[in-house]
């Protein structure tokens, strides 16, 4: 495709109904290159979409750090504490059987099974957290409404003004995404 | 396949496994007429209508009021409380001689069987054979019913029909009665009255198994039959010459007590007799031995002379020819040990040999100074000759002189030398009738097949070896029509009592004066024995100069020997005896010829290559087990197998040799030929390897190391001190149950085994089960040779549960269904188990037992009430093993609460293996209790734990084996 | 032009992960038509024979749970013999996935991409096949609830944690469900790739299904961002796992005190006797599915030649491990030791122990030849040898050890009934089937991920270009 795109310029909409404006991309480097540079001019509410991670776009435009590894470790913890108070509780409290003359509770043989349960409360944790932190399961979200959406899983990579900008003002937003190269254009409603 | 996983399989054939249409038609073709009739509702009603019948029984009989009509147990009975055990005495007879039970019967059903402490030649343990006597009387094959021929008949008719012919007959003439020993007092009674009321009439006694020569040598040696009595207990040295007397040759087992009392050794200055056994295949006798000559059954009467020579008994002796050397040194040495003990050793012989040798022994032990030191005799009950009486009567019988021939007990048509072709000359007697508590082949091939009472279920009575009397007494209504043979003779002759219970009973207060009699009659009842009734001791003038023995030509012989399992095959549809062990070879299911490794090789066989013996003109088929220790020139069979008519579990079940025993060659035969036939036999046996591949077992010593080095049992299986990673538990409160096994007195005996089955409910799992590894005894007996290959010696080694106080099997268990109790009892919970089988694998004694399938799914009816209600029955996918009785345990501290919270006296938990053993080589006990004798036990210097280096600290331990070699033959 | 020359020697040192002229576009047609395009005859054929084996192995457990472990032929001592020998022999080779998805990518092992989803689903289903065995191996299998800690009414007994027993069903279960979530979290992007290209194609069903399979992805990089560091964390995660799951799958003979059970080399060298055979069963079915499904440009000869490197370091680790128990039964001076190890290889199983050897330690290390890591034929034939060989070398550890141990009155010997051999049989059928379920239905290969990677190259490549401009 080359530059000669001439962008349809739709009927004005109300400011609520909008979700922002999407520009569309052929490469990654494109992508995030135009990230970087919309950042620059002061955007703050930028998304991307890519059928890959792409990395440093992140940082590009500005995210904060995932906060996912304390939310594991926590759980992690709590995994830990859980499994040893069953071995504990079961052993010694509840129902105290001499066995192999054993002790009724003791560290040495609890490792195994304290180590599995920790990891599994922190891998539980690890998934659903992500889930809940991108706010998934989600089965519509107004990106969706871009004619050229179904691409974002396959070859196409979209960066979106979104309209909660301070900055926002779709033609604005528009001509520079544009200037940095989108190969499409478009004002989504939300 | 199915019927091999539903378990039914373990009274069948491997065919079983593969299925195979050869099995089918089989299974077909052996069925019994009447097998069928279990099946249907009507007897298990029956069955249900017995039990709360007998109830009443039970009740009274505790009481010692003699019950002969059904109570309904709502009335209640005095002194019965229900699911509390009551124990009667009896006895079981072998050889017609009585040893002294005592039964333990739940709510009416016998359900142990033990052996009756006050009664002379039980001494409270009991044989295997006597214990395993119990399932016959579940055997839901039994005769039940009056058959003729193929017709169900009525006792009514069978009298009928059996008066009109015996009163054709006038005097008796033509008629002939034929019965198993006997030294029943009441019986003997009867059967003068029968005699005078039909004087032609002849009574004829047959076992095959008899005592023939052992009465011909008293005969030879005093000119009068007399009963020999060896006193075990008195001899330092004893010569066991072919003789099993510690274990299938003797009908009780007075001298297991008594020999074990002097093998017993406490302490390094005790001191121990000495064994010394010549014999051809491998007895537990011989295992004992100190020093064990393998000597043709033929050659013994060769030793004996020479013996004799040696000791100095005049006479036309045999000498030894110079081709047995081995034998000479043996001789000399055993010779020269006998002379420094004299009066204090014994010289005994065993019924295989001829008269001729049994008189030389005579000669022997007098000439020792043995007689009335460790040799007594009394009178003897009956001393006719059962071979040539069996012989006459045959011969009788082919030439059609007898016209009413009535066989009680027994089945001669199995067991009588083939010689005499008994079961088709029976055919030519007019009117035969079999009184047997089997369907067999002696019923089979009578005119009229009456069904015989159990022991269990009639009154009766016997005489012990010594004279003692036993009343034995009913524990359960006849589960079927049965009679006992008293009852059916006073019917027959319609004498004056008819009842069996007032035929005993009348019988003995008779000879006791009015005043006492039912005192003494009770008291007879209640302790088992009746009181003065032993023999006076018979000191016979002179013994007669030794005869001349029958010349040993060579050859190979072949010798019949009985069955340790099956006796003679009485006990062939017992599943219990049948699954039980041969003490030596440990084949099951089965019988063998038995031949050296050095006769194998000649012949070149294998374990399971079936043999062609040909002997005395006939020939049998068998497979053949080599046997370490077996002399040469000579094969070992034994009988009571292949039985064709018994019912489900033993019928087709092994090879019946008895078809070349002959009354000729009646217990060997010299001459035989064996050939190899191409095909080969699967043999199954509990135990596969017999080596202890150096490994600290069985720990040994001679008797003289012992003495210098009492702590020779600390040098072996040596390990660093040994540590654990946590804090064990303490078992220091309470009771804390250990055992101790003295492997220096155990004979290998099965007694401990079978009573455990008994005890326990174990299950038997067949000859296909056994073959793939699965057999369920909680106490098994390992058995390992040692030394060369040709002549080894052997040791046994009981092994139940060791009950680890740091048990592997515990700590594996996933569910917590193997823990420890606070009394140090390895427990298993049945319901809480899994099945999988980690803790089995875990235990390095592999004493764990698995339900691999459900064994108790196809038991009859009748079978299941010889359960132990005290012990839970096992489902399938559970794993199981000894818990030392626990049942017991917690019996016995329930009645010690109950009377004051006392402690439980040390001995008063008696485990069955212990109660039963007849060499008392277990001990059980607290050993929190220094006064106890388990704790002494494990103070001693000989004590050991197996495979202690793994610091399980097993409660079961051992006292080591010792030896009391004579330095001379060392 | 230098760099040009350059760049080809970089190539002939490290070919590149995917080959042809490849475009974003073309890597997710090509992944994502094999499950869209009509299902061919070919994998009708190959699912029926799976399947009807899969039968068979229900037909055989309905048999054993109805009448009894006795359908099989473990005896006594043998208690263990084909039950725990399928149940180690399945989860070794539930050992490769985790290993390739999360090892290789700690370690930022880029050609894992192309086959860490078929990896990651075998490892499914062969935990799964796993998972039979300790169930139906138990006498009472209607009471293997109990070995979990349910609060039971019945006894209201609990578990006894002192057992390795007890200690597997936490690590197998665990070990399951992470790797499910792991393969889950995988796939969400590649489910939306596929339902955006349904919603596209106008397939209404196909959308929905994998419209709420991918939860609504979109691709958002706040989506990536905590995916990213999801995946990270499930990937350190799962590392420890996957080595602690065989480790105490090991325990199970390590922990007893039985010779030739009761060694503490059994970790690690069960470790890599698992990733050994687990490699070699991705390669089975890698070798299979490229030819099959025409993916040879995405799995290319290099990932092929990376795992055979990687069976020649673990088989030649498992052969160390083989010497070693041998010179430590024999030093150690413990003569029951010294016979367990004299009677494997002397003794009635000693063919068994032949054919472990040959397998195991002798055909992996044919790997040192580059023609015979770069034959399709030869590596083909020898992963499938080497699994041959690992069943076996679990059946030596278990069934040998067993037959004679301390007392040689109870020693004894195994034979396996039908049940036993179609049982393991039908767990094979079963592994196959759902993996065949797999590739009709799910991209078999990580399609975000590969393009992710080659964005990557092509990145370097072009800070390389720049650099060799100069």
């Amino acid at each position: 495709m080359s530059e000669q795109i001439t962008p349809t310029i739709p009927a004005p909409l109300a400011p609520k109904e909008i979700y922002g404006v999407v520009g569309e991309f052929d490469t990654p480097e494109g992508l995030l290159h135009a990230a970087k540079a919309m950042y620059a001019e002061g955007y703050t509410n930028i998304d991307a979409m890519s059928p890959f991670a792409i990395h440093g776009l992140e940082d590009a435009i500005g995210m904060k750090r995932s906060p996912l590894g304390y939310i594991v470790f926590a759980i992690g913890l709590f995994g830990m504490l859980n499994a040893l108070l069953l071995q504990w509780w079961t052993g010694a409290v509840s129902y105290p059987l001499v066995i192999g003359g054993k002790p009724l509770f003791a560290f040495e043989f609890s490792i195994p099974v304290t180590f599995e349960l920790t990891v599994l409360f922190s891998s539980f944790a690890a998934v659903l957290g992500m889930f809940a932190l991108n706010g998934l399961p989600r089965f519509h979200h107004p990106a969706m409404h871009y004619k050229n959406f179904t691409g974002v899983t396959d070859d196409r990579f979209l960066l979106v003004i979104e309209r909660t900008d301070p900055l926002f003002d779709a033609e604005v937003a528009r001509q520079h995404l544009i200037d940095q190269g989108a190969v499409d254009t478009e004002l989504v409603e939300a | 396949m199915s019927s091999n996983i539903n378990g039914k399989q373990y009274w069948r054939s491997l065919d079983e496994l593969a299925d195979s249409p050869k099995f089918h038609e089989w299974l077909h073709r052996e069925f019994p007429e009447n097998a069928s009739e279990m099946l249907d509702g009507g007897s298990r009603r029956t069955m249900l209508k017995l039990m709360a019948a007998s109830f009443g029984l039970a009740g009274l009989t505790a009481c010692r009021r003699p019950v002969e009509r059904i109570l309904p147990n709502s009335l209640g009975v005095e002194d019965y409380i229900p699911g509390k055990s009551m124990f009667y005495a009896t006895a079981y007879t072998q050889n017609g001689f009585a040893s002294g039970l005592l039964v333990e019967c739940h709510d009416g059903r016998p359900t142990k069987i033990e052996g009756n402490p006050k009664h002379p030649y039980s001494l409270g343990a009991a044989s295997a054979l006597a214990q395993g006597s119990l399932l016959n009387l579940y055997d839901p094959d039994r005769a039940k019913h009056v058959m003729e021929g193929a017709r169900k008949a009525t006792w009514e008719e069978f009298f009928k029909a059996a008066k009109q012919k015996l009163d054709a007959t006038g005097g008796g003439a033509g008629v002939r009665i034929l019965t198993e020993s006997s030294t029943s007092p009441s019986l003997a009674a009867l059967k003068k009255q029968v005699m005078t009321k039909y004087p032609q009439a002849k009574w004829v006694e047959y076992e095959s198994l008899n005592r023939d020569e052992i009465v011909g040598g008293a005969q030879l040696a005093f000119g009068q039959p007399l009963e020999t009595h060896y006193h075990f207990d008195k001899a330092a040295v004893v010569v066991a010459l072919d003789s099993d007397f510690l274990g299938i040759d003797e009908p009780t087992i007075l001298p297991t007590k008594q020999f074990s009392k002097r093998r017993r050794i406490l302490e390094s200055s005790g001191e121990m007799n000495r064994l010394y056994a010549a014999e051809s295949a491998y007895t537990i006798t011989g295992a004992m031995a100190d020093h064990r000559l393998r000597a043709r059954t033929a050659d013994i009467g060769l030793l004996a002379s020479a013996l004799a020579k040696e000791v100095g008994v005049g006479g036309e002796l045999k000498v030894l020819q110079g081709n047995q050397p081995a034998y000479a040194k043996w001789v000399t040495a055993v010779a020269k040990d006998l002379k420094a003990h004299a009066g204090k050793s014994i010289v005994v012989a065993g019924p295989k040999q001829p008269a001729a040798v049994h008189a030389l022994i005579h000669a022997i032990n007098k000439q020792l100074g043995n007689f009335g030191e460790t040799v007594t005799f009394t009178k003897l009950e009956s001393s006719e000759p059962h071979v040539s009486g069996l012989k006459t009567l045959a011969n009788e019988m082919a030439g059609s002189q007898v016209r009413v021939l009535l066989i009680i007990g027994g089945n001669p048509a199995y067991t009588a030398p083939t010689d005499l072709d008994f079961g088709a000359n029976m055919k030519r007697v007019d009117f035969s009738a079999y009184l047997g508590e089997e369907v067999n082949e002696t019923a089979a091939s009578a005119n009229w097949a009456l069904p015989k009472t159990h022991f269990l279920e009639a009154w009766g009575d016997a005489r012990a070896m010594d004279g003692t009397a036993t009343v034995m007494q009913p524990m359960i209504e006849p589960l079927y029509e049965g009679k006992p043979a008293i009852e059916v003779l006073a019917l027959l002759a319609d004498l004056k009592d008819k009842r069996p219970y007032d035929i005993v009973h009348n019988y003995w207060t008779e000879q006791w004066s009015a005043a006492d009699r039912e005192r003494k009659w009770r008291k007879a009842l209640h302790e088992g024995t009746v009181e003065g009734t032993a023999y006076a001791e018979v000191k016979p003038a002179s013994v007669a100069a030794a005869p001349a023995l029958p010349a040993a030509p060579e050859g190979m012989e072949v010798v019949f020997r009985p069955s340790a399992s099956l006796y003679d095959g009485r006990f062939a549809n017992n599943p219990w005896l049948q699954e039980t062990p041969d003490p030596i070879t440990k084949l099951v299911w089965d019988n063998a010829a038995m031949v050296s490794p050095a006769t194998a090789k000649s012949l070149n066989v294998v374990n399971g290559d079936v043999l062609t013996i040909q002997a005395s003109g006939r020939e049998v088929s068998t497979p053949v087990m080599i046997q370490p220790g077996h002399a040469e020139n000579s094969v070992t069979v034994a009988l009571g197998y292949g039985r064709t008519r018994c019912g489900h579990v033993g019928t087709g079940v092994g090879h019946n040799v008895g078809v070349i025993r002959t009354s000729t060659a009646f217990w060997y035969a010299i001459g035989a030929k064996v050939t190899k036939t191409s095909d080969s036999y699967a043999l199954v046996t509990t135990q596969e390897h017999f080596s202890m591949e150096g490994r600290p077992l069985v720990l040994e010593a001679g008797l003289e190391e012992y003495k210098k080095h009492p702590e020779f049992v600390k040098g072996e299986g040596e390990h660093q001190e040994l540590f654990s990673l946590f804090e064990e538990h303490k078992y220091d409160k309470g009771n804390q149950w250990g055992m101790v096994i003295d492997l220096n007195t155990c004979i290998g005996c099965n007694a401990c085994l079978v009573a455990c089955i008994a005890e326990n409910n174990i299950p038997v799992v067949g000859k296909a089960g056994v073959a793939k590894g699965r057999e369920m005894h909680w106490i098994r007996l390992d058995r390992y040779y040692v030394g060369n290959s040709e002549d080894p010696q052997l040791v046994t080694q009981p092994i139940n549960c060791q009950q680890c106080e740091s048990a592997p099997c515990e700590s594996v268990c996933p569910v917590a269904a193997t823990i420890h109790s606070p009394e140090g009892l390895n427990d298993m919970a049945y319901n809480r188990c899994i099945g999988t089988r980690y803790c089995a694998n875990n235990c390095p004694y592999k004493v764990r037992r698995f339900n691999f399938l459900d064994y108790h799914k196809d038991l009859q009816e009748s079978t299941k009430m010889v359960h132990n209600p005290n012990v839970t029955v096992r489902m399938r996918g559970v794993m199981e093993k000894c818990n030392y009785c626990v049942q017991r345990i917690q019996e016995t501290k329930i009645a010690a609460h109950a009377d004051g919270r006392r402690p439980i006296r040390d001995g008063e938990v008696l485990t069955a293996c212990q109660q039963t053993c007849p060499a008392d080589a277990i001990v059980f006990g607290n050993i929190l209790d220094p006064n106890s004798e388990v704790a002494k036990r494990k103070k001693q210097d000989t004590h050991y734990a197996l495979l202690a280096e793994l610091n399980t600290k097993p409660r079961t331990t051992f006292s080591a084996k010792l030896r009391n070699p004579n330095p001379e033959l060392a | 032009m230098a760099d040009v020359a350059y760049q080809q020697d970089l190539d002939a040192l490290n070919p590149p992960l995917v080959l042809g002229d490849q475009s974003y576009g073309k890597i997710t047609r090509d992944v994502s038509e094999i499950i869209e395009r009509k299902t061919p005859t070919e994998w009708y054929i190959a699912i029926s024979i799976s399947s009807f084996f899969a039968i068979i192995l229900l037909g055989m457990l309905g048999y054993l749970a109805f009448t009894g472990i006795g359908v099989w032929g473990n005896n006594s001592p043998v208690f263990w013999a084909w039950d725990i020998t399928n149940f180690v022999f399945w989860i070794g080779i539930g050992h490769a996935g985790t290993l390739i998805s999360a090892i290789l990518f700690l370690f930022r092992q880029k050609w894992r991409t192309s086959i860490n989803r078929a990896a990651e689903a075998m490892t499914l289903f062969a935990v799964a096949c796993a998972g039979i065995f300790p169930l139906f191996h138990t006498g009472r299998p209607w009471r293997a609830y109990w070995l979990f800690p349910i609060p039971n009414l019945d006894l209201n007994m609990w578990q006894n944690f002192r057992s390795p027993l007890l200690w597997d069903v936490f690590a197998v279960s665990t070990y399951g469900t992470v790797s499910a979530m792991f393969w889950y979290v995988g796939l969400v992007p590649d489910l939306a790739t596929i339902r955006d290209r349904a919603v596209r194609d106008g397939k209404p069903i196909r959308a929905l299904i994998f419209g709420v399979l991918a939860l609504g992805w979109r691709g958002s990089v706040r989506h990536w961002q905590h995916y990213e560091k999801a995946y990270l964390i499930l990937a350190g995660l799962s590392t420890p796992l996957v080595l602690s799951v065989h480790t105490i799958v090991s325990f199970d003979f390590a922990v007893s005190v039985i010779p030739g059970w009761h060694t503490t080399i059994f970790p690690p060298y069960f470790v890599a006797g698992a990733v050994f055979s687990g490699f070699a069963m991705v390669m089975t079915l890698m070798v299979v599915s490229r030819w099959a499904l025409k993916l040879k440009h995405l799995v290319t000869m290099k990932h092929l030649e990376n795992m055979c490197k990687v069976m020649l370091a673990t088989g030649s680790i498992v052969g160390y491990a083989y010497c070693v128990e041998f010179f430590t039964a024999f030093f150690s001076g413990n003569p029951y030791e010294r016979f367990v190890f004299l009677n494997r290889a002397t003794g009635p199983y000693s063919w068994a122990v032949i054919t472990m050897f040959t397998c195991n330690v002798i055909s992996p290390q044919l790997f040192w030849f580059k023609k015979v890591r770069t034959s399709i034929p030869a590596m083909f034939i020898l992963s499938i040898v080497i699994n041959i060989g690992m069943w076996f070398e679990r059946f030596v550890i278990i069934v040998t050890s067993l037959h004679r141990d301390y007392l040689p009155s109870s020693w004894g010997y195994f034979r396996p009934t039908f049940v036993d051999i179609f049982t393991f049989i039908g767990s094979v059928g079963l592994f196959f089937t759902l993996f065949l379920l797999f590739i009709r239905f799910l991209p078999m290969i990580a399609m975000a991920e590969v393009k992710g990677m080659m964005a990557q190259e092509s990145m370097e490549k072009q800070a390389l270009e720049q650099k060799g401009a100069h």
